[in-house]
């Protein structure tokens, strides 16, 4: 995959042309690539944890559902200083780096550990801080280094690349160790291997300076991780993000929901999730190009109708084969995914000042993290007073309602086709003129 | 109209050859590492075997266990000390193991693309009888005396409500009929007298009585466990108290071994205690570590189970008298599931 990138990165680079047919940008296919190795490494680990820690260690696994959710939290606050730090100074490639690493690293102290609870409590933080670190910088360093107009294709080929990633991150590492007789410090070695080939084509292949020249108006809010809330727009697109977040139930439920509805046989639950991305994956690259033909609003509010759908389809009355419903929750379930997760970063980053994207970015993917966590965990209460069904029409009513919100607050495609000089976009054409600095 | 961002060449400090050169040649470094390691590992591990060799068979009284190093099952003389010299390994490959009344219960998780969990029922001689796939990761299983009863635990991890959140599913097979109940979750629950409802109910770690009929398991909902005394024959369960996980009936079945929470410090949250049935009163065993395990009964006054050795590794064996007097004696050096098979004739 990555000597293809290569391959096409080796030829001579024209200037990126305007109008139809022009190339992904070299440094998003380059973020895209790292995406996809860094995935594959750390989906490897997450596909044999449970595996390791009951059966290689004897752990109980209970415990460190208890661990996960105090990372969980820090997660989030990590999440927030990468962005801010990213910012400062314009380091968004070293941040991301650094985020990149420390995840990489973690696979080694997971082989140091041996069967240490510590050690391994120690390790899995280390990945999350990783991602946490990694996340908000990486999707600046995309809008930086995407014409705004683009940005939609850009996130989705990220997006694909990425859950390509973490579709062939579990059949690696249960290839290796059926190959191995079940040894798995050598799914380890080979994260780590894989991790650090991540870093490397990060280090290699993606540019890393974008510092703008003095942008005319506002002063770029550097140093002030929630500067970007000062904007009216974007604190829209938050509200709007964070209100539809707490009205999705989580992937977990519908599956769940799914399952119960269908007399699914366990053995096939963990599938279910690969249908999902199969979706996502197809699909992230069209409706991106969609994004950006029609703005992001419309494809960001339809992938939550999406999700409405599936919600519905779930509560039909009975009836009907199971494969075709099954198919139905699934496909929708991709839908939602395809025209919400990368849409919504193109939808503000144009918005936010280019010295401000990492911190913007990451109180965004914050503010719509903490709201879906409040979603799943109300959810699961509802679930528990009144039983599925009700609790999914409640969460049917609690969407439409957000829907409406949504509609309302979304500001009408800032920065979106059809609109020659969108709000950002000085600040975008005066860093396109910087100069190169020299390498830090 | 909007010109690129960046500078369409980063990274200049090198060229374009240079680049692809070190990518090459980082590619075949790692992975040449990670298939030397692979190669390594799986040489490493080879010599285990699903079966158990022809010379294996239940034949008591010795205490079967699981050996850490081979992961297949071994046993040893009763009086055997710790130091595994008259350890005779060669059983099956099982990830957790139980046998009784000439039954032998073996969970088995078998790594591959698609990994798949067995539960393989054996005979005396430790030859297969039955296989069911199981969907998760085994982690308790149990034999009735008499061997008719078979029930197995494991933890599924699909259906939480967060991802990385566990649950179990609990399987109860009756040999008899073969009829297998696929999750206990269905039976009708009684708590404090009233039927409980909750989609929550999660059952793990039974224990059969003597009848083949009543057993003990422990039930979780809404964050806390309780004891929970079922029948099969009538399909009922009802909650005894809290606060208590893996249920382990005594040979004479007077008395329930468990772990009970007594911190909430996760690291280490159980110890062990024995209730009297009759007098329901509840005596903390000698062993202060913390024990995650369903304790094995090795006679009427004794209990083993396993423990982490000294490296972190859930792998030796411990015993501990029954009636919270003694001390802990280390049993098994690198062993688990450890269940003491009596006599041949013993079986009924």
């Amino acid at each position: 995959m990555y000597l293809a990138t290569t391959g096409r990165r080796a030829a001579p680079v024209p200037p990126p042309t305007t109008g139809a047919g022009r190339r992904v940008p070299a440094a998003v296919l380059a973020l895209g690539t790292v995406s996809l190795v860094t995935d594959v490494s750390s989906e490897m680990v997450s596909a044999v944890l449970p595996l390791y820690l009951v059966l290689g260690l004897g752990l109980s696994p209970l415990q460190f559902g208890f661990l996960d959710g105090l990372m969980g939290g820090a997660g989030a606050v990590v999440r927030l200083l990468g962005g801010h730090l990213a910012d400062r100074g314009h380091r968004y490639k070293h941040v991301a780096g650094i985020g990149y690493a420390v995840s990489a690293c973690s696979r080694l102290g997971l082989l140091l550990a041996g069967g240490a609870t510590v050690g391994i409590a120690a390790s899995l933080a280390a990945d999350r801080v990783g991602k946490g670190i990694r996340t908000a910088p990486r999707d600046a360093l995309i809008t930086l280094s995407s014409p705004p107009e683009d940005l939609g294709r850009s996130f989705g080929v990220h997006r694909a690349m990425d859950t390509t990633g973490a579709l062939l991150g579990p059949l690696a590492a249960f290839a290796l160790l059926w190959a191995t007789a079940g040894a798995y410090d050598a799914v380890f070695v080979a994260s780590f291997c894989a991790g650090l080939l991540g870093v490397l084509l990060l280090v290699l292949y993606v540019p890393g300076h974008h510092r703008p020249a003095a942008v005319p108006g506002p002063a770029p809010s550097r140093g002030k991780a929630f500067a970007a809330l000062r904007d009216p727009a974007f604190r829209r697109i938050l509200w709007a993000a964070a209100l539809l977040g707490g009205a999705t139930i989580g992937d977990a439920f519908v599956y769940l929901l799914l399952q119960r509805r269908l007399g699914l046989d366990p053995s096939w639950f963990p599938l279910l999730p690969l249908g999902a991305a199969a979706g996502y994956l197809l699909l992230a690259v069209p409706v991106g190009r969609i994004a950006d033909r029609v703005g992001r609003r419309l494809p960001f509010l339809y992938g939550h109708l999406a999700l409405l759908g599936a919600y519905l389809v779930l509560l039909a009355p009975a009836g009907g084969p199971a494969p075709l419903l099954l198919a139905a929750v699934l496909a929708l379930l991709g839908v939602f995914y395809a025209a919400t997760d990368g849409v919504l970063m193109a939808l503000a980053g144009p918005v936010l000042p280019a010295g401000g994207r990492g911190g913007g970015l990451a109180v965004l993917q914050t503010g719509q993290a903490l709201a879906r966590m409040l979603a799943a965990a109300g959810f699961g209460a509802a679930w528990t007073v009144w039983g599925p069904r009700p609790a999914l029409w409640g969460a049917t009513a609690v969407l439409l309602a957000a829907l409406a919100g949504g509609w309302a607050l979304l500001p009408r495609d800032p920065g979106g086709p059809g609109d020659p000089a969108p709000g950002s976009a000085p600040a975008e054409r005066a860093e396109s003129s910087t100069s190169e600095k020299s390498t830090s | 109209m909007t010109t690129h961002l960046t500078d369409p060449a980063p990274a200049r400090r090198l060229g374009t050859r240079a680049r692809t050169a070190l990518t090459v040649a980082a590619v075949v470094l790692l992975a040449g590492s990670t298939a030397g390691y692979a190669l390594h590992a799986g040489n490493r591990a080879t010599g285990q075997q699903a079966g158990a060799d022809a010379s294996f068979a239940l034949a008591g009284p010795a205490l079967y266990f699981r050996d850490s190093a081979t992961g297949r099952v071994a046993h040893q003389a009763l009086t055997a000390t710790a130091g595994g010299a008259d350890r005779a390994t060669g059983g099956p490959a099982c990830d957790r193991f139980h046998a009784a009344g000439g039954t032998a219960l073996c969970l088995r998780a078998e790594p591959g693309v698609l990994p798949k969990t067995y539960a393989v029922v054996l005979d005396r001689q430790l030859r297969e009888v039955s296989r069911t796939v199981v969907p998760g990761v085994p982690t308790r299983a149990r034999v009735s005396a008499s061997g008719q009863m078979l029930a197995w635990t494991v933890f599924a991890t699909g259906d939480s409500y967060s991802a990385t959140g566990f649950s179990t599913r609990t399987a109860v097979l009756d040999r008899r009929t073969g009829y297998l109940v696929k999750s206990l979750e269905e039976i009708p629950l009684t708590m404090d007298g009233v039927r409980y409802h909750s989609p929550d109910v999660n059952y793990w770690g039974v224990s059969f009585a003597r009848d083949d009929s009543r057993f003990y398991a422990t039930v979780s909902t809404k964050g806390r466990t309780y004891l929970v005394e079922g029948n099969m024959s009538d399909w009922s369960a009802r909650t005894l108290r809290e606060n208590v996980e893996c249920p382990s009936l005594s040979p004479d079945n007077t008395r329930v071994a468990f772990k009970k929470k007594v911190s909430d410090d996760p690291a280490a949250p159980w110890r062990l205690y024995v209730l009297d049935l009759r007098t329901m009163v509840e005596t903390p065993l000698a062993e202060t570590r913390n024990v995650d395990d369903q304790a094995a009964w090795t006679d009427d006054g004794t209990v083993a189970y396993a423990l982490p050795d000294a490296e972190g590794r859930a792998s030796d064996v411990w015993t501990v008298p029954a009636d919270g007097t003694g001390a802990p004696r280390l049993s098994v050096a690198g062993g688990s599931s450890p269940v003491v098979v009596a006599d041949a004739a013993d079986a009924q």
